[in-house]
Protein backbone atom coordinates (compact mmCIF):
# COMPACT_ATOMS: atom_id res chain seq x y z
CA UNK A 1 0.00 0.00 0.00
CA UNK A 2 1.10 3.50 -0.79
CA UNK A 3 0.78 4.80 2.77
CA UNK A 4 3.39 2.30 4.02
CA UNK A 5 5.70 3.48 1.24
CA UNK A 6 5.22 7.11 2.28
CA UNK A 7 5.97 6.20 5.88
CA UNK A 8 9.11 4.39 4.81
CA UNK A 9 10.43 7.03 2.42
CA UNK A 10 9.38 10.30 4.12
CA UNK A 11 9.24 9.36 7.81
CA UNK A 12 7.06 11.64 9.88
CA UNK A 13 5.36 13.23 6.87
CA UNK A 14 1.92 11.88 7.72
CA UNK A 15 0.52 13.91 10.60
CA UNK A 16 -2.80 12.09 10.75
CA UNK A 17 -4.61 9.40 8.82
CA UNK A 18 -7.93 7.71 8.65
CA UNK A 19 -9.65 5.12 6.56
CA UNK A 20 -13.38 5.03 5.87
CA UNK A 21 -14.58 1.93 3.98
CA UNK A 22 -11.33 1.71 2.08
CA UNK A 23 -11.10 5.46 1.42
CA UNK A 24 -7.62 6.48 2.52
CA UNK A 25 -7.07 9.97 3.89
CA UNK A 26 -3.78 11.41 5.09
CA UNK A 27 -2.92 14.81 6.52
CA UNK A 28 0.47 16.31 5.69
CA UNK A 29 2.15 19.63 6.39
CA UNK A 30 2.51 22.00 3.45
CA UNK A 31 6.32 21.86 3.79
CA UNK A 32 6.34 18.16 2.85
CA UNK A 33 3.67 18.43 0.14
CA UNK A 34 5.98 18.69 -2.88
CA UNK A 35 8.15 15.75 -1.77
CA UNK A 36 4.99 13.73 -1.20
CA UNK A 37 3.62 14.61 -4.64
CA UNK A 38 6.83 13.44 -6.30
CA UNK A 39 6.62 10.19 -4.40
CA UNK A 40 2.96 9.68 -5.27
CA UNK A 41 3.62 10.39 -8.92
CA UNK A 42 6.33 7.73 -8.93
CA UNK A 43 3.94 5.29 -7.25
CA UNK A 44 1.42 5.70 -10.06
CA UNK A 45 -0.92 8.30 -8.58
CA UNK A 46 -0.82 10.30 -11.80
CA UNK A 47 -4.41 11.48 -12.07
CA UNK A 48 -5.16 14.55 -9.92
CA UNK A 49 -8.94 14.29 -9.69
CA UNK A 50 -9.70 17.44 -7.73
CA UNK A 51 -8.37 20.17 -5.50
CA UNK A 52 -10.76 21.80 -3.10
CA UNK A 53 -10.71 23.32 0.38
CA UNK A 54 -12.68 23.32 3.63
CA UNK A 55 -13.18 26.34 5.87
CA UNK A 56 -13.08 25.66 9.64
CA UNK A 57 -13.85 29.10 11.13
CA UNK A 58 -13.80 27.72 14.69
CA UNK A 59 -10.18 26.55 14.39
CA UNK A 60 -7.58 29.08 15.62
CA UNK A 61 -5.90 30.72 12.67
CA UNK A 62 -2.33 29.88 13.64
CA UNK A 63 -0.06 27.29 12.18
CA UNK A 64 2.56 25.02 13.70
CA UNK A 65 2.81 23.37 17.10
CA UNK A 66 -0.24 21.18 16.70
CA UNK A 67 -2.48 24.03 15.48
CA UNK A 68 -3.72 23.55 11.96
CA UNK A 69 -4.92 26.96 10.79
CA UNK A 70 -8.26 27.91 9.37
CA UNK A 71 -8.39 25.95 6.10
CA UNK A 72 -7.80 22.44 4.83
CA UNK A 73 -6.73 22.20 1.20
CA UNK A 74 -7.88 18.80 -0.04
CA UNK A 75 -6.29 16.89 -2.94
CA UNK A 76 -7.74 13.77 -4.50
CA UNK A 77 -5.56 11.39 -6.45
CA UNK A 78 -6.39 8.29 -8.49
CA UNK A 79 -3.94 5.58 -9.41
CA UNK A 80 -5.13 4.58 -12.87
CA UNK A 81 -3.22 1.28 -12.85
CA UNK A 82 -4.39 -0.06 -9.49
CA UNK A 83 -7.60 2.02 -9.19
CA UNK A 84 -6.52 3.11 -5.71
CA UNK A 85 -7.64 6.51 -4.49
CA UNK A 86 -5.91 8.76 -1.97
CA UNK A 87 -7.10 11.94 -0.29
CA UNK A 88 -4.45 14.33 1.02
CA UNK A 89 -5.34 17.20 3.34
CA UNK A 90 -2.99 20.12 3.88
CA UNK A 91 -3.91 22.47 6.76
CA UNK A 92 -3.17 26.10 6.07
CA UNK A 93 -3.74 29.33 7.97
CA UNK A 94 -5.64 32.28 6.51
CA UNK A 95 -3.10 34.47 4.73
CA UNK A 96 -0.53 31.68 4.34
CA UNK A 97 0.33 30.17 0.96
CA UNK A 98 0.48 26.59 -0.29
CA UNK A 99 3.04 25.44 -2.91
CA UNK A 100 1.50 25.07 -6.35
CA UNK A 101 1.29 21.70 -8.11
CA UNK A 102 1.15 23.22 -11.61
CA UNK A 103 4.72 22.08 -12.27
CA UNK A 104 3.70 18.42 -11.91
CA UNK A 105 0.01 18.48 -12.91
CA UNK A 106 -1.34 20.79 -15.62
CA UNK A 107 -4.85 20.32 -14.30
CA UNK A 108 -3.85 21.95 -11.01
CA UNK A 109 -3.86 25.35 -12.76
CA UNK A 110 -7.63 25.91 -12.80
CA UNK A 111 -8.26 23.89 -9.62
CA UNK A 112 -5.94 26.18 -7.70
CA UNK A 113 -7.46 29.27 -9.27
CA UNK A 114 -10.90 28.06 -8.18
CA UNK A 115 -9.70 27.49 -4.61
CA UNK A 116 -8.12 30.94 -4.61
CA UNK A 117 -11.31 32.49 -5.99
CA UNK A 118 -13.71 30.90 -3.53
CA UNK A 119 -11.52 30.60 -0.39
CA UNK A 120 -8.78 33.19 -0.82
CA UNK A 121 -5.94 30.70 -0.37
CA UNK A 122 -2.93 31.69 -2.48
CA UNK A 123 -0.72 29.13 -4.22
CA UNK A 124 2.95 29.96 -4.27
CA UNK A 125 4.53 29.74 -7.73
CA UNK A 126 1.26 29.56 -9.65
CA UNK A 127 1.75 31.14 -13.11
CA UNK A 128 -1.62 32.95 -13.22
CA UNK A 129 -3.13 33.42 -9.76
CA UNK A 130 -6.37 35.14 -10.83
CA UNK A 131 -9.99 34.45 -9.98
CA UNK A 132 -11.58 31.73 -12.07
CA UNK A 133 -15.36 31.93 -11.52
CA UNK A 134 -16.33 35.28 -10.02
CA UNK A 135 -15.32 38.58 -11.55
CA UNK A 136 -11.94 40.18 -10.89
CA UNK A 137 -13.11 42.78 -8.35
CA UNK A 138 -15.65 40.54 -6.58
CA UNK A 139 -15.78 41.53 -2.91
CA UNK A 140 -14.61 38.68 -0.66
CA UNK A 141 -14.35 34.94 -1.21
CA UNK A 142 -17.69 33.24 -1.61
CA UNK A 143 -17.19 29.82 -0.01
CA UNK A 144 -15.77 31.12 3.26
CA UNK A 145 -18.27 30.43 5.99
CA UNK A 146 -18.36 34.06 7.13
CA UNK A 147 -19.39 35.16 3.63
CA UNK A 148 -23.14 35.88 3.58
CA UNK A 149 -24.95 33.31 1.47
CA UNK A 150 -26.70 35.94 -0.63
CA UNK A 151 -23.47 37.87 -1.14
CA UNK A 152 -24.58 40.77 1.06
CA UNK A 153 -27.46 41.52 -1.30
CA UNK A 154 -29.16 44.68 -0.06
CA UNK A 155 -32.52 43.48 -1.37
CA UNK A 156 -32.43 40.39 0.84
CA UNK A 157 -32.31 42.14 4.22
CA UNK A 158 -35.29 40.32 5.70
CA UNK A 159 -35.03 36.63 6.35
CA UNK A 160 -31.33 36.45 5.48
CA UNK A 161 -30.11 33.40 7.35
CA UNK A 162 -26.51 33.16 6.23
CA UNK A 163 -24.46 31.23 8.79
CA UNK A 164 -21.90 32.88 11.07
CA UNK A 165 -23.23 36.40 10.72
CA UNK A 166 -26.51 36.11 12.65
CA UNK A 167 -28.47 37.38 9.71
CA UNK A 168 -26.60 40.68 9.69
CA UNK A 169 -24.95 42.21 6.71
CA UNK A 170 -21.27 41.50 6.83
CA UNK A 171 -18.51 39.43 5.37
CA UNK A 172 -15.71 41.07 3.54
CA UNK B 1 -70.58 53.10 -62.51
CA UNK B 2 -71.88 52.43 -59.05
CA UNK B 3 -71.56 55.14 -56.51
CA UNK B 4 -68.86 54.56 -53.90
CA UNK B 5 -69.97 55.10 -50.33
CA UNK B 6 -67.11 56.63 -48.37
CA UNK B 7 -68.13 54.68 -45.26
CA UNK B 8 -67.43 51.37 -47.02
CA UNK B 9 -63.94 52.42 -48.17
CA UNK B 10 -62.53 54.36 -45.21
CA UNK B 11 -62.31 53.56 -41.55
CA UNK B 12 -61.31 56.07 -38.90
CA UNK B 13 -59.16 54.97 -35.96
CA UNK B 14 -56.44 56.21 -33.66
CA UNK B 15 -52.81 55.97 -34.72
CA UNK B 16 -51.90 54.08 -31.53
CA UNK B 17 -54.57 51.49 -32.18
CA UNK B 18 -53.60 50.71 -35.75
CA UNK B 19 -49.84 50.68 -35.13
CA UNK B 20 -50.19 48.55 -32.04
CA UNK B 21 -52.47 46.14 -33.93
CA UNK B 22 -49.60 45.65 -36.35
CA UNK B 23 -46.98 45.34 -33.62
CA UNK B 24 -48.83 42.80 -31.53
CA UNK B 25 -49.39 40.45 -34.44
CA UNK B 26 -45.82 40.47 -35.74
CA UNK B 27 -43.60 39.92 -32.73
CA UNK B 28 -40.14 38.60 -33.61
CA UNK B 29 -38.96 36.54 -30.65
CA UNK B 30 -35.36 36.09 -29.59
CA UNK B 31 -34.68 33.32 -27.08
CA UNK B 32 -32.18 34.20 -24.36
CA UNK B 33 -32.02 30.53 -23.43
CA UNK B 34 -29.72 29.69 -20.54
CA UNK B 35 -31.49 26.83 -18.74
CA UNK B 36 -34.30 24.26 -18.88
CA UNK B 37 -36.98 26.87 -19.73
CA UNK B 38 -35.34 27.02 -23.16
CA UNK B 39 -36.32 23.38 -23.72
CA UNK B 40 -39.97 24.29 -23.10
CA UNK B 41 -39.50 27.21 -25.48
CA UNK B 42 -38.34 24.83 -28.25
CA UNK B 43 -41.50 22.82 -27.73
CA UNK B 44 -43.57 26.00 -27.82
CA UNK B 45 -42.05 27.10 -31.13
CA UNK B 46 -42.37 23.75 -32.89
CA UNK B 47 -45.37 22.07 -34.46
CA UNK B 48 -47.33 20.77 -31.47
CA UNK B 49 -47.82 24.13 -29.70
CA UNK B 50 -46.83 26.35 -32.65
CA UNK B 51 -46.31 29.97 -31.69
CA UNK B 52 -46.78 30.86 -35.40
CA UNK B 53 -50.52 30.90 -34.66
CA UNK B 54 -49.89 34.18 -32.82
CA UNK B 55 -47.85 35.80 -35.56
CA UNK B 56 -44.54 35.26 -33.76
CA UNK B 57 -42.95 32.51 -35.83
CA UNK B 58 -39.98 34.55 -37.11
CA UNK B 59 -37.49 33.48 -34.45
CA UNK B 60 -34.14 35.23 -34.69
CA UNK B 61 -30.96 34.56 -32.78
CA UNK B 62 -29.66 38.07 -33.31
CA UNK B 63 -30.89 40.90 -31.09
CA UNK B 64 -30.67 43.28 -34.09
CA UNK B 65 -33.45 41.38 -35.86
CA UNK B 66 -35.89 40.79 -33.03
CA UNK B 67 -38.18 42.80 -30.78
CA UNK B 68 -39.39 40.34 -28.15
CA UNK B 69 -36.79 38.84 -25.85
CA UNK B 70 -37.74 35.75 -23.89
CA UNK B 71 -35.41 35.22 -20.94
CA UNK B 72 -35.42 31.47 -20.45
CA UNK B 73 -33.47 30.50 -17.37
CA UNK B 74 -31.20 31.53 -14.51
CA UNK B 75 -29.31 34.78 -15.01
CA UNK B 76 -26.16 35.00 -12.92
CA UNK B 77 -24.64 38.26 -11.71
CA UNK B 78 -21.79 37.59 -14.11
CA UNK B 79 -24.27 37.42 -16.99
CA UNK B 80 -26.15 40.63 -16.06
CA UNK B 81 -23.98 43.05 -18.12
CA UNK B 82 -24.33 40.75 -21.15
CA UNK B 83 -28.11 40.73 -20.77
CA UNK B 84 -28.17 44.53 -20.63
CA UNK B 85 -26.00 44.82 -23.74
CA UNK B 86 -28.18 42.40 -25.67
CA UNK B 87 -31.35 44.20 -24.62
CA UNK B 88 -29.79 47.49 -25.73
CA UNK B 89 -28.98 46.00 -29.14
CA UNK B 90 -32.54 44.91 -29.91
CA UNK B 91 -34.64 46.69 -32.51
CA UNK B 92 -37.13 49.21 -31.11
CA UNK B 93 -39.84 49.03 -29.96
CA UNK B 94 -38.94 46.04 -27.81
CA UNK B 95 -40.56 43.90 -25.17
CA UNK B 96 -39.27 41.39 -22.62
CA UNK B 97 -40.91 38.27 -21.23
CA UNK B 98 -39.29 36.77 -18.15
CA UNK B 99 -39.96 33.04 -18.37
CA UNK B 100 -39.78 30.90 -15.23
CA UNK B 101 -39.06 31.67 -11.60
CA UNK B 102 -35.26 31.92 -11.98
CA UNK B 103 -35.47 34.81 -14.42
CA UNK B 104 -38.35 36.43 -12.54
CA UNK B 105 -36.98 36.33 -8.98
CA UNK B 106 -33.87 34.17 -8.78
CA UNK B 107 -36.12 31.22 -7.93
CA UNK B 108 -34.51 28.63 -5.73
CA UNK B 109 -31.05 30.13 -6.26
CA UNK B 110 -30.82 32.65 -3.45
CA UNK B 111 -27.06 32.95 -3.58
CA UNK B 112 -24.25 35.39 -4.22
CA UNK B 113 -23.99 34.11 -7.80
CA UNK B 114 -27.55 34.60 -9.03
CA UNK B 115 -29.31 37.78 -10.08
CA UNK B 116 -32.48 37.96 -7.96
CA UNK B 117 -34.78 38.78 -10.85
CA UNK B 118 -33.90 40.20 -14.28
CA UNK B 119 -36.28 43.12 -13.68
CA UNK B 120 -33.54 44.65 -11.55
CA UNK B 121 -31.39 45.30 -14.59
CA UNK B 122 -33.74 45.45 -17.60
CA UNK B 123 -37.44 46.37 -17.91
CA UNK B 124 -39.71 43.31 -18.02
CA UNK B 125 -43.24 43.37 -19.46
CA UNK B 126 -44.63 39.94 -18.64
CA UNK B 127 -43.60 37.33 -16.06
CA UNK B 128 -44.41 33.67 -16.63
CA UNK B 129 -44.36 31.57 -13.43
CA UNK B 130 -43.32 27.91 -13.36
CA UNK B 131 -40.20 25.82 -12.95
CA UNK B 132 -40.12 25.40 -15.87
CA UNK B 133 -43.46 26.66 -17.19
CA UNK B 134 -45.23 24.43 -19.70
CA UNK B 135 -45.41 25.62 -23.32
CA UNK B 136 -49.06 26.60 -22.78
CA UNK B 137 -47.97 28.93 -19.98
CA UNK B 138 -45.39 30.65 -22.16
CA UNK B 139 -47.98 31.04 -24.94
CA UNK B 140 -50.32 32.56 -22.37
CA UNK B 141 -47.52 34.97 -21.48
CA UNK B 142 -47.17 35.96 -25.13
CA UNK B 143 -50.95 36.47 -25.34
CA UNK B 144 -50.79 38.69 -22.24
CA UNK B 145 -48.02 40.69 -23.90
CA UNK B 146 -50.22 41.09 -27.00
CA UNK B 147 -53.02 42.45 -24.78
CA UNK B 148 -50.56 44.84 -23.20
CA UNK B 149 -49.24 46.07 -26.56
CA UNK B 150 -52.81 46.63 -27.75
CA UNK B 151 -53.48 49.00 -24.86
CA UNK B 152 -50.20 50.92 -24.63
CA UNK B 153 -49.43 54.31 -26.14
CA UNK B 154 -46.56 54.77 -28.58
CA UNK B 155 -44.88 57.58 -26.67
CA UNK B 156 -45.00 55.71 -23.36
CA UNK B 157 -43.18 52.75 -24.90
CA UNK B 158 -40.58 55.11 -26.32
CA UNK B 159 -39.99 56.81 -22.95
CA UNK B 160 -39.87 53.44 -21.23
CA UNK B 161 -37.00 52.32 -23.46
CA UNK B 162 -35.26 55.71 -23.25
CA UNK B 163 -35.05 55.35 -19.45
CA UNK B 164 -33.11 52.15 -19.94
CA UNK B 165 -30.63 53.84 -22.29
CA UNK B 166 -30.06 56.51 -19.64
CA UNK B 167 -29.15 53.84 -17.11
CA UNK B 168 -26.78 52.23 -19.62
CA UNK B 169 -24.98 55.55 -20.09
CA UNK B 170 -24.82 55.94 -16.30
CA UNK B 171 -23.37 52.42 -16.00
CA UNK B 172 -20.67 53.22 -18.55
CA UNK B 173 -19.69 56.46 -16.86
CA UNK B 174 -19.49 54.82 -13.39
CA UNK B 175 -17.45 51.99 -14.87
CA UNK B 176 -14.97 54.35 -16.53
CA UNK B 177 -14.80 56.64 -13.50
CA UNK B 178 -14.15 53.93 -10.89
CA UNK B 179 -12.27 51.50 -13.12
CA UNK B 180 -14.48 48.53 -12.18
CA UNK B 181 -15.53 45.47 -14.12
CA UNK B 182 -19.02 45.68 -15.64
CA UNK B 183 -20.27 43.06 -13.17
CA UNK B 184 -19.07 45.04 -10.17
CA UNK B 185 -20.51 48.24 -11.64
CA UNK B 186 -23.97 46.67 -11.88
CA UNK B 187 -23.57 45.27 -8.38
CA UNK B 188 -22.74 48.71 -6.98
CA UNK B 189 -25.64 50.28 -8.87
CA UNK B 190 -27.95 47.61 -7.41
CA UNK B 191 -26.64 48.19 -3.87
CA UNK B 192 -27.14 51.92 -4.32
CA UNK B 193 -30.67 51.40 -5.66
CA UNK B 194 -31.44 49.15 -2.69
CA UNK B 195 -30.22 51.76 -0.20
CA UNK B 196 -32.54 54.29 -1.83
CA UNK B 197 -35.42 51.82 -1.64
CA UNK B 198 -35.70 51.47 -5.42
CA UNK B 199 -36.01 48.00 -6.88
CA UNK B 200 -34.26 48.61 -10.19
CA UNK B 201 -31.22 50.31 -11.69
CA UNK B 202 -32.94 51.76 -14.76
Amino acid sequence: MVIEHIDAQIPGAILDRHDFRGDQTIVVAKETLLALVDLLHGEGFQFLVDITAVDWPERPNIQGGGAAGRFDVVYHWLNLASQERLRVKVPVADGATVPTLTGRFKTADWFEREVFDLFGIRFEGHPNMKRLLTWDDFPGHALRKDFPLDGGDVFCMEGCTAPYNNGERGGE
Amino acid sequence: MAELDINDAVMTTRLDAVVNWGRKNSLWPMPFGVACCAIEFMSMMSSKYDLARFGAEAMRFSPRQSDMMLILGTITNKMAPVLRTIYAQMAEPKWVISVGVCASSGGMYRTYATLQGVDRVIPVDVYVPGCPPRPESIIYGVMKLQEKIEKESLSMRKDHIARFYDSLARQESIQAEKGLTSQQTIREMLMDAGERGVGTIF
